[in-house]
């Protein structure tokens, strides 16, 4: 993060702290930035919601893994099959204008009321985002990349391990960035809704109960474990484009 | 240096037109002998299917009809072993290292690690690249990279090494010392080196035989033997008997690259 860019939320962080104390936003609504963040340190120091962080992070960690690696293996067999893509591509086009969590009650009645809807929701939230952009990825890699694997005589198993999934990894770090986001969105945002457990419920049960000092502390969780996810895949990515002469 | 190596007969390739119309009659038929250890060049219009000809020698595309014979053994679908390919587009993989794209040449050949290591460290002297072993294609120039792609080819040791216009996106200068280059390595090698080049001079300066393909369908229009010694480099330009090769050659070809663009044959 460059200079200016940590002084912009810095100064949005004073500014936020600034209208709590002066009571422009008032204390039930918001808790001044320092006090959630004493609460913060509080809540994890007692360590009473990790069970609730655990099988949160668990459920994100699971959709994600099962996103992206059905999305990846699908993704690189539909490239091979062009007229079984043609006939999904419409079904891609439009898969998020579909509201997957309108479905949250038929999946319940499908799989009960355990820790399962949760994931398929952030499961399906994710592995069209790692599909299509597999196949964006694998568009983009040169037939002369191919027409060397085929010279080595690389199989089509070997030249998808070797050679295109390689050639298109930017691609691949962003799909893992998507499914993540996709992730922790379908998943915190199921437990908002019918669960009786995890952070989203907690989140949620704080909100009904005014409690922000546990409320605030848990929403700055999330947001700090996405963005350092985010920031190591980027970080990660940039690596990968520098070294293409891409960055 | 007169027994067939590669034999090419009544191979002909058409490509099936898109939108459901006639299939594209792209070469052929086209009958050669490519000798063992020669360099051997084609030359021809945009279009005449130069590059179609050295995919169908490569296994890397069927023939429609006709048959292909490397070694004596016929070209099917698969690749054959023993034929290495250098392309015109930078083919280096991106993510790999200098050293890393050399040894994908030997994925596919059994060798001890020292066997290996020593032949990955030789194409990378050949070609000059030790001081960029670790460097990534993103870090040299076009030359380079090129360079990169032959000594890829040439650890694998091709017995026959095409050449697909692999000097194309080069400067003129850099052109010719790569030429010299190729000359040298082929010597060094003694593999059978089929070059497809849409320039004469480099034709001309490269090959102990050339063929002239027609315009679309290509077909072989004539077959220009140059005479040099085997120990040559691009100072063969300064013989008083090059212009002739490149006139010989560029007659043929004119005619053929006016019928490419709709012109009649022999209009000032």
């Amino acid at each position: 993060m460059r200079l200016y860019q940590f002084g912009v939320i810095a100064g949005l962080v004073l500014l936020l702290e600034g209208l709590c104390l002066t009571g422009v936003i008032d204390k039930i609504t918001m808790q001044p930035p320092h006090r959630i963040l004493i609460d913060f340190f509080r809540l994890m120091t007692a360590g009473t919601l990790y069970p609730e962080i655990g099988k949160s992070l668990a459920n994100v960690l699971l959709a994600f893994a099962l996103a992206y690696v059905v999305g990846l293996v699908a993704g690189t067999a539909l490239h091979g099959y062009r007229t079984l893509r043609e006939t999904l591509d419409p079904l891609f086009a439009t898969y998020y204008a579909i509201p997957v969590f309108a479905f949250y009650p038929l999946f319940i009645v499908i799989f009960g009321l355990g820790d399962g809807p949760q994931v398929l929701i952030g499961f399906l939230l994710g592995v069209v985002a790692v599909i299509v952009t597999t196949l964006n990825g694998l568009d983009r890699v040169p037939r002369v990349l191919r027409k060397t694997a085929r010279i080595a005589r690389l199989g089509p198993l070997e030249t998808a391990l070797k050679v295109t999934l390689p050639f298109c990894s930017p691609y691949l770090i962003t799909a893992a960035k998507l499914a993540l986001a996709y992730a922790f969105i379908g998943v915190i945002g199921s437990e908002f809704i019918m669960a009786r457990s995890g952070m989203g419920y907690e989140i949620s049960y704080a909100f009904l109960n005014f409690d922000n000092a546990t409320m605030y502390p848990l929403i700055l969780l999330i947001l700090l474990l996405s963005i350092v996810l985010n920031g190591m895949l980027t970080h990660w990515e940039k690596v990968l484009l520098a070294r293409r002469g891409l960055q | 240096m007169t027994s067939a190596h590669v034999t090419l007969r009544g191979v002909t390739k058409r490509f099936p037109a898109s939108g459901g119309g006639p299939p594209v009659h792209a070469l052929g038929p086209v009958d050669l002998d490519i000798r063992q250890g020669e360099f051997f060049a084609i030359v021809g219009p945009s279009g005449c299917g130069k590059s179609t000809l050295l995919e169908l020698i490569a296994g890397l595309l069927p023939a429609t009809e006709g048959r292909i014979e490397f070694e004596g053994r016929p070209i099917g679908q698969e690749i054959p072993d023993g034929i290495g390919v250098v392309f015109q587009e930078d083919a280096c993989f991106p993510w790999l290292t200098v050293r890393e794209n050399v040894e994908f040449g030997l994925r596919k050949v059994a060798l001890a690690a020292g066997e290996r290591a020593r032949r990955v460290n030789d194409a990378i002297a050949m070609m000059g690249l030790g001081d960029f072993a670790r460097s990534h294609p993103a870090q040299l120039s076009g030359g380079m990279r090129q360079r990169v792609c032959i000594a890829r080819t040439l650890v694998a040791e091709p017995r026959l090494l095409l050449l697909d216009e692999p000097f194309g996106a080069l400067d003129q200068q850099t052109r010719l010392l790569m030429g010299d280059e190729v000359l040298r390595l082929w010597r060094q090698i003694g593999a059978t080196v089929f070059l497809i080049t849409h320039a004469l001079d480099e034709a001309a300066m490269l090959a102990d035989r050339i063929a002239v393909m027609s315009a679309r369908p290509g077909r072989v229009i004539d077959l220009v033997e140059t005479h040099w010694p085997r120990e040559r480099d691009s100072r063969v330009v300064e013989r008083a008997d090059f212009g002739a090769v490149t006139s010989r050659l560029w007659k043929t070809l004119r005619e053929e690259s006016m019928k490419t663009m709709g012109r009649t044959p022999g209009a000032a």
